[in-house]
């Protein structure tokens, strides 16, 4: 076993885990947040993106391991209590999902974007999200979603 | 198919510090240890059981000083441990090899290019890996530390075969070095695969050159996924260099480098189809960069 010290949705643990354990089966076995999704487990599907350090991640290609001593944040850490983030109010106001399977991700994804960028070009929202797969909606109501939420995160809605 | 195996196999996990650190440990571990920069390669690989399970997992991201680019006045380096991210969206590498940054933009999703690197995807060392073609074509060479000190090669040696590097496995990569190019070149990466995204290349070609008074001075022309390794269209350079570039010239090269490779049928695409697409593309940067 290896210790690990990581800090998730701004709480820190210290956990023992197996060395061949990915960062994924750490957030949902050892911590509990089963919000992250895995789909494919090889990294072509992006249901697993988590933040770490500020990048867009997939979880289940990463080794908890290389988490030691770093910041992860999880779709559990977006909202405020009772208060949904504002991309999580715009998915759920334009119907960006069907199942969900894909939606966290999705979300995670479009953290980062409009945490950088916060007047992305379709083009850019489509590369920001090109990792990301869904296998209901179509992709139309995602997008739609998403330029929903950059004019939430800029005051305009 | 395979079977896919959610877990991945036991195996320890090790993170040096310094590139000595992980050279000894290599050298103490030979054949039980696998080097790991990014994992967006060997984790799938350890997943899928496409490779045997080491006894350890060397992860290299530890080691300080090999995650930048840096330029000495002749010599651009990128540090084996630089992501495919940091590449894409690097002003001194667009300004001067724009065909990197378009390999670069063109692999995997965001998530893979934050971890992924460009030393991992020519260690890997398939015929398909995107920086290759351009690298190719930028006469690009690797810098190898290992348990008898340094080698520097140029990168069309380092590829031996599919999935077969020249890299012993107690030896690291350390960087890729790019020669400054010469005023006036200019150079492309034309990736055809069947998505925009999260694709590898059915056919990529890259192609560099210089062009003076309409007579080509240098050029050359970087093929992947059509040949056991990444190659040179040698032949096709031939036939272009020195001479006046015309219309005609562009088109028996292109038809040159189509016959010069030796692609393989496979489920993603025929030889058949894999030859013409080197044609078309081949000719499509041609007229690019001598435009
Ligand atoms: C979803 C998905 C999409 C992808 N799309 C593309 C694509 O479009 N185009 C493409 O070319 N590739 C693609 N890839 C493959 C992969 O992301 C790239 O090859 C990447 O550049 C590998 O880099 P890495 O640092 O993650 O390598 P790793 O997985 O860490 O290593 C790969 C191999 O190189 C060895 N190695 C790595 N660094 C060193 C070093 N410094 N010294 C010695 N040995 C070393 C490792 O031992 C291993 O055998 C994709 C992968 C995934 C999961
Ligand atoms: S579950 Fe990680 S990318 Fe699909
Ligand atoms: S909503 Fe079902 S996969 Fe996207």
């Amino acid at each position: 076993m290896e210790r690990l010290n990581i800090k998730v949705n701004g709480k820190d643990y210290e956990l023992q885990v197996k060395p061949w354990a990915t960062l994924l089966d750490v957030i949902r076995e050892e911590i509990g947040l089963t919000g992250t999704k895995e789909g494919c487990g090889e990294g072509e599907c992006g249901a697993c993106t988590v933040i770490m350090d500020g990048m867009a991640v997939n979880s289940c290609i990463v080794l908890a391991m290389e988490a030691n001593n770093r910041e992860v944040i999880t779709i559990e850490g977006l909202a405020e209590g009772d208060r949904l983030h504002p991309i999580q109010e715009a998915f759920l106001e334009k119907g960006g999902m069907q199942c969900g399977f894909c939606t966290p991700g999705m979300i995670m994804s479009t953290k980062v974007l409009l945490d950088g960028n916060k007047n992305p070009t379709d083009e850019e929202i489509r590369k920001a999200l090109e990792g990301n797969f869904c296998r209901c909606t179509g992709y139309t109501k995602i997008f739609e979603s998403v330029k929903a939420a950059a004019e939430k995160m800029r005051g305009e809605i | 198919m395979a079977i896919f195996y959610r877990r991945l196999p036991k195996f320890r996990y090790v993170s040096p510090k310094t590139v000595e650190e992980a050279l000894d440990f290599l050298g103490n571990h030979k054949n039980k240890a696998k080097v790991m920069a990014g994992g967006t390669d060997l984790i799938p690989q350890l997943k899928s059981r496409e490779i045997p399970p080491p006894e350890y997992v060397v992860d290299i991201k530890g080691i300080q000083g090999l995650e930048g680019i840096s330029y000495d006045g002749s010599t651009f380096r990128i540090g084996a441990l630089c992501t495919i991210n940091r590449i894409g969206n690097s002003d001194v590498i667009q300004s001067h090899f724009p065909s990197i940054v378009q390999a670069a933009q063109s692999m995997a999703s965001p998530q893979v290019r934050n971890r992924g690197t460009f030393g991992g995807n020519i260690c890997n060392g398939v015929p398909s890996a995107d920086s290759a073609p351009p690298l190719l074509t930028l006469s690009a060479e690797v810098t190898i530390k290992g348990p008898g000190g340094e080698r520097v090669i140029p990168l069309e040696r380092f590829f031996t075969g599919p999935k077969k590097t020249s890299l012993e496995g107690d030896e690291l990569l350390i960087d890729i070095s790019i020669p400054k190019p010469e005023k006036g070149s200019r150079g492309v990466y034309l990736k055809l695969s069947p998505r925009h995204s999260m694709d590898l290349a059915i056919v990529g070609v890259a192609a560099w050159g210089t062009y003076l008074d309409g007579v080509c001075t240098d050029i050359k022309i970087g093929l992947g996924a059509v040949a056991p390794t990444p190659m040179r269209a040698i032949k096709a350079e031939g036939l272009i260099k020195g001479q006046k570039v015309t219309p005609d010239v562009i088109e028996e090269a292109a038809r040159v480098a189509g016959s010069e490779c030796s692609p393989i049928d496979d489920f993603r695409a025929s030889a058949e189809y894999r030859r013409d697409m080197v044609y078309i593309l081949t000719k499509r940067a041609l007229n690019r960069i001598f435009s």
